[in-house]
């Protein structure tokens, strides 16, 4: 990294500096926080049905001790740290841990199957793994025969191991305690050890999305952390007194940033659901101020209300129906900039109090200040969805790579096709090739132990983002997808596949769409049904099924899929419209390597698993026959064999299979126009 | 009509120990002789006390063994399907509560503090078990492997000494199973719960178990390890007799 780079703006953080270490490392800043305010609450964990609280100072001193405790057993600065588990205090405590000798914690996805697990415990080296429970444990320890680096596994739930049998084994509380003891021998060590970072080190290790490769580890140091997390604050600031819920895998960065750094710099509480299962009714009961989430998120939810709504009453719908419309007009007049009738402002309120406001409380954002929405494109139709509701819901675009983040909506400028305006601090430019390139002080020291990759992702301190994009007239950022996924349809215009996925993903019905194109002479798709909404809608309307292969396969779920389809082509332009869909005997799943951990679908992957399905998409006949591989959650994998069913869309106006395409379609060439599209809806 | 006949069982404190047989050997009813819900006309049903100290309990009253800290499951579902989880567990903690009508009546004060102690007992029940999801559900809102759970968790909210598991697994497909094993593992050695599982699903209960005791139309006809029984001759004609695959049992 240049030097231009590391005199960020975490550099020259004035203010109270302690004494005893540097405020610009993550461990600095815990330690001033628990001097300036050692009695607020820095975490909250639901237990036994009860929030228990934990003060900054309380929050240091246990950091403190299993930082010590490390050290008693033989951590040194370099080392790495894997940790795995659910969002739990022990997760943080261990990450700054690990941070405070120097050492690197390297988070690991607490649903990754033994393959993945294997790789990142390998590529990263790590000597010491932190894993929650049992069951992470279990993984481990099949995995330890062939990574013999790994000298310990500290646990921090111990119900099922109290039985084991492993000298490897150790109970964190016990690992605590060790750190006591040395404390009580040697009381400066820990400032000691503090006062040696330097903030230009490697704080963390982070695995990257993994949608085009096997996820590299990219190095992210104290300051790239901090000086995004102090990015963001500048644009969105957050204050001491709010909440935020942490129940998004803290091995992804989006987690990382809010959970640590941006927490540690503003001084907010974190929150920490009881266990997977109760996150919505915890959001609910803490509604936090803030929530930073991928895409899937949000879609769940719109279908969630969506399908609640079908199974409503009439009465009901229709006063749900009048509200969101309302809701939509005042959020339409908002983005416009123009100020609301008084006529619409009473309606407006009138809605809000009869069904957006009770909404937002159900899903658990009713104090929501900002929600973000990153790491893929959320289509238009669920951005509108939430400001009618009243959320003021927010793109944001960044990489692993940058700490998170480098280009986001500002309040009150917000549209949908744009990603955003670049952080302050943070400049963003478009290559010749078209390619976003960013360069901030957040930017990466590199992937560890690849100096190619890093080489090839870094030019001159730029990022190269492998994304194509350009800038808008109103200085924002659009991204228009992977620069490898971009379609040349059959009439020679570019599109944008995750544009048209996104339009298909909006039926409560569908729960993943990709579509192909780039090759052939039409639009095609695989779609994946929502397994959980179709299940109902086949409930309600007697449609007697089995499984998830037999429900997809029904010709009344092709019908309700066909009717959605229409709809959406008749919103394309001609060459983009899809001709002929298949529904996927499977559901598209993270454990079969179909989706990143953060449930972004990895196209080339499925393209590659699904060729035989996506050549008969072009081919003649409307039936075949498929064999697949199925892995189940033990590792064990199994044979089955279908009969899919291909449907051809009527559409009279589209390009048919057997049709020349039609001369080229409007909207300019190279740009997905989406906000045609968006209009039409 | 026989039930149960010339049975001599042993059931030793601290192992996982499992009854199995054929359907109609009289698991369930020797479990009800157990809890108090039959009472035999012949023969005693001795329980020792950690104290050595011997009580003959086959003329007790169901709610003064649940007091000596035996506590069941029932292979049918037996919760109260109108309340929630939570209140079903609190239920199982009735017979350690005490307190008149008078200080129950007031609440405040003393009760409410032993209620927060019984909640505290039933929070470390529903974490165990990890019911926090559905805590507040109404039990006949569940699907069957909850309820089951369920039903598990209110047998333990009695601080038993002796749990007895009346087809515990029944119903449920095999990863339901799985959990359900891992959780009666837990409760055996790390809670340090006698476990007897009543089942004639062999296949998990053999793996789980450290002793084993066969019945078949009211007698014991072997005792052992699992490995010990897997070779018992007796066992095998017992099970595969001369209705080959009637039950599907696989030894």
């Amino acid at each position: 990294m240049s030097d231009d780079v590391r005199s960020g703006p975490a550099a020259d953080r004035g203010g109270a500096a302690p004494r005893v270490s540097s405020p610009a490392t993550l461990p600095g800043l815990l330690v001033s926080r628990a001097r300036v305010t050692p009695d607020a609450v820095a975490l909250r964990e639901k237990e036994f049905g009860v929030w228990q609280e934990m003060t900054w100072a309380g929050y240091l001193d246990r950091v403190r001790r299993f930082s010590l405790g490390l050290w008693a057993l033989g951590v040194v600065p370099g080392d790495k740290v894997a940790i795995i588990g659910d969002n739990r205090p022990e997760w943080v405590i261990t990450e700054l841990a690990a941070q405070a000798l120097g050492a690197v914690p390297v988070g690991i996805y607490q649903d990754s199957v033994l393959e993945e697990l294997r790789y990142v415990l390998e590529a990263s080296g790590a000597r010491i793994v932190v894993a929650e429970d049992q069951e992470q444990v279990d993984k481990i320890l099949d995995v330890r025969g062939q990574l013999p680096g790994i000298e310990r596994i500290i646990y921090h739930d111990a119900k099922g191991l109290g039985v084991y049998d492993s000298e490897h084994l150790l109970f964190f509380p016990i690992v605590e305690e060790l750190g006591e003891a040395l404390d009580r021998e040697q009381p400066d060590l820990f400032e000691t050890t503090l006062q040696t970072l330097d903030p230009n080190d490697v704080a963390l290790l982070c695995t990257t999305s993994g949608t085009t490769s096997t996820p590299k580890l990219a190095m992210l140091s104290h300051t790239n952390l901090i000086s995004m997390a102090e990015q963001l604050q500048q644009v969105d600031p957050m204050v001491a007194e709010d909440d935020v819920v942490s129940f998004l895998p803290l091995a992804w960065i989006g987690e990382q940033m809010v959970t640590l750094s941006w927490a540690l710099i503003v001084g907010f509480t974190i929150d920490f659901p009881e266990n997977s299962g109760t996150v919505r009714r915890d959001l609910r009961e803490i509604g936090p101020k803030a929530i930073v989430s991928p895409p899937r998120i949000w879609e769940s939810m719109v279908s969630e209300v969506q399908v609640k709504m079908e199974d409503s009453t009439p009465l009901k719908r229709y006063v749900y129906d009048w509200s969101m419309a309302v809701g939509k007009d005042m959020a339409d007049a908002r983005f416009d900039g123009r100020v609301a009738s008084s006529v619409l402002v009473w309606k407006h309120r009138l809605a809000e109090a009869l069904t957006l406001l009770p909404l937002k409380d159900q899903l658990g954002l009713r104090h929501i200040r900002r929600a973000y929405t990153g790491g893929a494109a959320l289509g238009p139709d669920v951005f509108r969805f939430f400001h009618a509701m009243g959320v003021n819901l927010k793109q944001l675009y960044g990489q692993t790579e940058v700490s998170g983040l480098s280009v986001v909506h500002r309040d009150g400028d917000i549209r949908f096709q744009t990603v955003g305006r670049p952080l302050p601090g943070t400049e963003v430019k478009i290559a010749e090739n078209g390619e976003i390139l960013t360069r901030s002080p957040a930017v990466f020291l590199g992937y560890h132990g690849d100096e190619q990759a890093t080489a090839e992702a870094l030019e001159d301190g730029w990022l190269r983002s492998s994304d194509a994009g350009y800038m808008d007239d109103h200085g924002h950022l659009v991204v228009i997808d992977r620069a490898k996924d971009v379609m040349i349809l059959a009439d020679g215009t570019t599109f944008s596949p995750q544009f048209i996925e996104n339009q298909l993903k909006f039926s409560p019905y569908v729960r993943e769409a990709v579509v192909f194109g780039g090759d052939g002479p039409f639009v095609a798709a695989l779609v994946a049904i929502d397994y959980e909404n179709a299940g109902k809608w086949a409930e309600r309307h007697q449609v007697a099924y089995t499984t998830f292969t037999d429900l997809a396969q029904k010709p009344e779920i092709y019908a309700l899929v066909t009717d959605h389809l229409t709809e959406v082509n008749a919103t394309l332009p001609p060459a983009a419209r899809i001709c002929r869909f298949l529904l996927l005997h499977k559901q598209l799943d993270a454990d079969d390597a179909e989706l990143t951990r953060t449930r972004k679908v990895r196209r080339r992957f499925i393209a590659e698993r699904y060729a035989e399905l996506v050549e008969a998409l072009y081919g003649k006949g409307d039936r075949l026959d498929v064999e697949t591989e199925i892995a189940y959650q033990d590792g064990r994998t199994a044979t089955v064999r279908h009969e899919l069913r291909i449907e051809t869309l009527g559409a009279t106006d589209g390009v048919r299979p057997t049709d020349t395409p039609e001369p080229p379609a409007p909207g300019p060439t190279g740009t997905p126009a989406p906000s045609d599209r968006s209009e039409a809806t | 009509m026989t039930a149960l006949d010339d049975l001599c069982v042993t059931f030793r404190r601290g192992p996982l120990q499992a009854l199995i047989g054929p359907n109609g050997a009289g698991k369930t009813s020797l479990l009800n002789c157990l809890c108090g819900l039959y009472r035999p006309q012949e023969g005693s049903i001795t329980l020792t006390d950690e104290a050595g100290a011997e009580h003959r309990i086959d003329r007790l009253p169901p709610h003064r063994i649940a007091r000596l800290g035996i506590a069941r499951t029932f292979q049918n579902i037996e919760l109260f399907k109108h309340m929630t989880v939570l209140d079903n567990l609190m239920l199982g903690r009735h017979a350690h509560m005490e307190g008149s009508v008078l200080s129950c009546g007031l609440y405040w004060g003393r009760q409410q503090a032993r209620e927060i102690e019984h909640r505290e007992e039933v929070e470390r029940i529903i974490d165990f078990l990890e019911l926090q999801p559905i805590r507040r559900t109404r039990v006949g809102n569940l699907a069957y492997g909850q309820q089951k759970l369920v039903e598990l968790g209110r047998a333990l909210a009695l601080q038993p000494e002796f749990l007895l598991l009346d087809e515990p697994m029944a119903g449920m497909n095999s990863e339901e199973k799985e959990a359900l094993a891992r959780y009666v593992l837990d409760v055996n050695e790390e809670w340090g719960v006698t476990t007897v599982v009543i089942d004639h699903d062999m296949d998990v209960v053999m793996d789980i178990s450290d002793h084993v005791a066969v019945l078949d139309f009211g007698r014991k006809i072997a005792e052992g390890t699992p490995e010990q029984i897997r070779m018992d001759r007796a066992v095998v004609e017992a099970y595969l007799g001369d209705e080959h695959g009637n039950g599907g049992v696989g030894l």
